[in-house]
This record gives C-alpha cells, sequence and structure tokens, in this order.
C-alpha cells in the first residue's frame, strides 16, 4: 500500500478543488457579491450618520462575513456527493480527515479569502480607521477558516438531505458566536483603544481548536451521511 | 479472498437479506441476481464497509474489513452507479487524480493507454461534461485497468454502454480472473465471460 504524505495528500486535493473552483467561477463570485451587498444594505437602511455607522462597522461586517460562509457551505461536499466522488474518497487507502481538511481549507480559499480580501474596501465606506481596518483583516484572517471548519461539520451531517441548507444555518450558526464576538471584539477594541490582543489570541486558540478537532469530526459525519 | 459469514442487512424496518453465506477466491466471478429492490446494491456497499450489517462478519484475507481499513481499500476498487468523475475536470485529470489519491503511481502514458484501450482516443482532454453518457461510463471503467486492486466489486458495469463496449467489459474481467484477481458485480444484461464458469448469488 502505498501511503502519501501529509503534505501531499493536502496539495493533491487542494489542487483539486481550486481548479474545479476556477472551472466553475460563478459560484465563487456569488459569495462575494452577496457579502458586499449584505454590508452596503445597512448604511441604506439606519441612515448616513457617520458616528454610528463607524460604530457599527466591526459587527455589520463580521456578520456579513458569517452569512457568506453560510451561504457558501452547500458546495462544500454536495457536488461531490451529487456525481459520486464523495463516495469513492471515502475508499481511498489514505486519512479521510486529512482529505477532508484540504477540502475545507480549498473551500476557504474560494470563499473566505475574499472576503478578507474584500473587507478592507467596505470598511472604508463605513469610515474605519487604517487601524481598525488592519485589525479586522487579521480577524478576519483568524476567524474565516473557523467558521469553514464549523460549517463542514454541518454541511457533512446535513449532506443530501431534502432543505439541508436551511437546517446547516440553524446547526451551526449558534456555534460561529464565539468567532463573532471575539472577532467584532477586537475591532471595537482597537476603535475605543483598549488591547486587542487578547481577542486575537482567543480567536487563534479557537482556530487551532478547530484545526485539530474539526477535520476528525467532519470524517465521522460524512460516514454517517454515506451509510 | 473474502469470506463472508451469516450477513444479514436491512434498510429502515425492511429486512432485505439475512444468513448470507459465501467466500470468493483468487481468479473467481461472482455475479449478484435479484429483482428490483432484492438489496443488490446495499450488499455491495455493505461490502465496501459505507453499510454497517446488522449481523455477520465480512473478512478479507482472514480478517474483518472493519479492522483492515485502508489495507482492504487499497486492495479493492468500486464502480457504484454514480460514475464519481468530475463533470469540470478532463478523462485524464479526473482519472490522473483518482489514481494519485489511491496512492499508484501513473504517469500520464499509462492512463492515455488506458483511455483508448475503452474506446476513448481522442477525448482524453475534453471535459468530461462534453462526452455521451456510455463514454463517461468508459471513463469510469477505465479506472480498472490504473490500479492494481485484485477485488473489483462492479454496481451495473453495463448501464449505457453499447455493444462494442460490453464485449470489452468480458475481456477486461476474464484478464483480471486469469491475474488472479476477483470480481464481484450485478448485471441485468448477460454478461459471458470466456472460460470462467460465472457463479450466482441470487438475492429474492
Amino acid at each position: 500500500m502505498n501511503k502519501l504524505s501529509l503534505i501531499g495528500l493536502l496539495s493533491i486535493m487542494i489542487r483539486r478543488d481550486l481548479v474545479l473552483a476556477m472551472r466553475r467561477r460563478a459560484d465563487v463570485v456569488t459569495t462575494l457579491i452577496f457579502f458586499v451587498i449584505v454590508v452596503s444594505l445597512f448604511p441604506l437602511g439606519v441612515g448616513p450618520e457617520v458616528d454610528m455607522l463607524r460604530k457599527m462597522a466591526p459587527g455589520v461586517i463580521w456578520v456579513a462575513a458569517l452569512l457568506a460562509s453560510m451561504l457558501s457551505l452547500g458546495r462544500l461536499f454536495s457536488a461531490d456527493h451529487l456525481d459520486g466522488t464523495l463516495e469513492q474518497m471515502l475508499l481511498v487507502p489514505q486519512s479521510l480527515s486529512v482529505l477532508v481538511l484540504a477540502k475545507i481549507l480549498a473551500h476557504w480559499m474560494v470563499s473566505g479569502l475574499p472576503l478578507v480580501i474584500m473587507a478592507p474596501v467596505l470598511g472604508l465606506q463605513f469610515d474605519m480607521t487604517a487601524q481598525a481596518i488592519g485589525v479586522l483583516i487579521i480577524a478576519l484572517l483568524l476567524g474565516t477558516p473557523t467558521l469553514s471548519m464549523i460549517g463542514a461539520i454541518g454541511a457533512a451531517l446535513t449532506l443530501g438531505l431534502r432543505g439541508g441548507g436551511a437546517l446547516v444555518s440553524l446547526l451551526v450558526l449558534p456555534l460561529c458566536i464565539p468567532v463573532l464576538i471575539f472577532g467584532a471584539g477586537a475591532v471595537e477594541a482597537v476603535i475605543s483603544g483598549t488591547s486587542v490582543s487578547s481577542h486575537l489570541s482567543l480567536l487563534g486558540a479557537l482556530l487551532v481548536m478547530a484545526l485539530v478537532f474539526t477535520p476528525w469530526v467532519t470524517a465521522l459525519a460524512l460516514r454517517i451521511s454515506m451509510e | 479472498m473474502l469470506e463472508i459469514s451469516n450477513l444479514a442487512c436491512s434498510r429502515g424496518d425492511h429486512l432485505l437479506f439475512s444468513g448470507l453465506n459465501f467466500s470468493l477466491s483468487s481468479g473467481e466471478l461472482l455475479q449478484v441476481q435479484g429483482a428490483n429492490g432484492s438489496g443488490k446494491t446495499s450488499l455491495l456497499r455493505t461490502l465496501c464497509g459505507f453499510i454497517m450489517p446488522d449481523t455477520g462478519e465480512i473478512r478479507w484475507r482472514g480478517q474483518n474489513i472493519r479492522e483492515l481499513g485502508d489495507q482492504f481499500y487499497a486492495e479493492m476498487i468500486y464502480l457504484g452507479h454514480l460514475n464519481a468523475i468530475k463533470d469540470e475536470l478532463n478523462a485524464l485529470e479526473n482519472l490522473r487524480i483518482g489514481a494519485k489519491l489511491a496512492g499508484c503511481k501513473v504517469d500520464d502514458k499509462q492512463v492515455i493507454a488506458a483511455l483508448r484501450r475503452l474506446g476513448l482516443r481522442g477525448r482524453e482532454t475534453l471535459p468530461v461534461k462534453v462526452l455521451s453518457q456510455g463514454q463517461r461510463r468508459r471513463v469510469a471503467l477505465a479506472r480498472l485497468l490504473l490500479g492494481n486492486a485484485s477485488l473489483w466489486i462492479l454496481d451495473e458495469p453495463l448501464t449505457a454502454l453499447d455493444v462494442g463496449a460490453v464485449g470489452l467489459m468480458q475481456e477486461l474481467i476474464s484478464e483480471h480472473l486469469v491475474n488472479n484477481g476477483m470480481v464481484i458485480y450485478t448485471t441485468h444484461q448477460p454478461l459471458e465471460v470466456v472460460g470462467v464458469a460465472s457463479r450466482r448469488l441470487a438475492l429474492s
């Protein structure tokens, strides 16, 4: 039996999923546009008062990022499930957890990373300071992968269910609350002039924890879903 | 060698089969027969470890497949109802990724040779979504030529295939059996493999 190295396996799967995403670019763009539209709707809804907008900005951007990541979760496993490739992944003589981790990372690169890159532009729209935008980017970089990983468990559990999209949000959104609190908290801390390091450390800790446990739990959930 | 003892399987409250015993050794061919809904696919999926049997044991070279895990998966290929190929990738990419994940070292020449053997000359680099159903099935079947798995589990391998491809399939199976392989398959079409007496297992 030929066991692939951890890096070898990760790189094969990530490359595969990125190629697939690039050949179906519309999906990637939809998530990004959704994020931009949701964030841009707030000033229209609550009025153009600069002080209020500045105060709301971190929360609005984080909630929009959370919703955008829910929107893209449906695509994580469903396409592979429908054409049977997921079934074959379960039969591959390699670690399923590592395969799942690779899928989550690739998914984050096409659905989470564009949000992080777009966030500074949206921050300017809310008149955030350069320092606050800097912290926002770091917080999103630490937080959005965690959202993808927690979401993967929900996506795996609801695989093949009718109305799975709504169900996965109900399952996953409550679990994402800590990320939201510390993510938005970090940006609010820098605006109010207190230390951001505690918030960022907690976000980092959540990321490490998710990195260790969620691929394994997701792999178990996939085996249950395929039965 | 694959041994099945006292296997029972149910879906929901419905008992599909129980007390199933059979074994398969090198060079043997087993056809699973039965009406629609008699549990043929469930049996094959149980053999792959997707479904947990209610009772009974599946042993590969004397050891339970649940304990063997990856060691068993390295020695088998499962071809289900779904072709397990990505529409956005071409045939070459699909097979190359599949072989890499299976841990086989194959180069493009071998993949192209396998595709040509299955009558897909000139289709190697077309996106799979422009191929016909039968051609997609042929791409999926080309996987059989690339691995060195000894156990083939084929669920309706002849779906969408034309007469020529059915003949080719018979050829591939008989070659595999000569090389001490084992094949378990289901089909509703007649499949005659030269020189081998196909054993039959009827599910009711």
